[in-house]
């Protein structure tokens, strides 16, 4: 799963502390969700969205292209 | 966002504090585990209240400790609790098939030595920290 995190964060000048931090998560898996290499839970990207005042389908984009 | 005052209650104070919490517990357990398996041979002389006190003791922490460590899980968060978990279930898959085999080896007769239970908490130790490191290098 695709996601603007990574450039949602460096636009409000935030490090990966600072977001995990506000999020509860430790810095390493905001790294890994930024790589792609963690999906994260619902109830976490809807804290993701909630924090940086976007929908779901704003920061996080899935892989598989429709048909 | 508050760069310079963390909350009191998160992630990593939590996890500090569960962490030592279980370090605390496991040092009770093992330290409890040494006196009940020693104890009756260097100091009361096999004299059974003791022996039975100290295992009793042993279990108590032992229950605690599983306690603590089901409280340690709870506090990781959501990838750090996959990473454990997958550790776990790559632990449980090794000691079950390993340790049949093991006990195979001696009821067939191909080793001429008894199987020890420390031999397979040694390997499922070992295992778990082969699992938490490939897990770790995974999310990297």
């Amino acid at each position: 799963m695709k996601n603007r995190l990574k450039v949602l964060r460096a636009e409000r000048d935030w490090t990966q502390a600072d977001l995990a931090n506000e999020l509860d998560v430790s810095r390493q898996t905001i790294n890994a969700i930024e790589k792609g290499k963690f999906d994260p839970s619902l109830p976490l990207a809807f804290n993701i969205a909630r924090l940086f005042g976007l929908s779901i389908e704003d920061i996080f984009q899935d892989d598989v292209t429709p048909e | 966002m508050n760069h310079a005052n963390p909350r009191p209650t998160d992630w990593v104070t939590i996890n500090k504090r569960n962490t030592a919490r279980l370090a605390y517990w496991t040092s009770a357990w093992v330290m409890t585990m040494a006196l009940a398996a020693f104890g009756p041979r260097f100091i009361w002389d096999f004299a059974t209240l003791p022996t039975i006190m100290a295992l009793i003791v042993n279990l108590g922490i032992g229950f605690g400790m599983i306690m603590s460590n089901s409280r340690y899980l709870q506090g990781l968060d959501e990838m750090h609790r996959k990473i454990f978990l997958d550790a776990s279930a790559f632990t449980l898959g090794v000691g079950l098939v390993c340790g049949l085999s093991y006990e195979l080896l001696d009821s067939t007769k191909l080793i001429s030595f008894q199987p020890e239970i420390s031999h397979l908490v040694v390997l499922m130790c070992l295992t778990f920290l082969v699992g938490l490191v490939f897990g770790h290098r995974k999310y990297q």
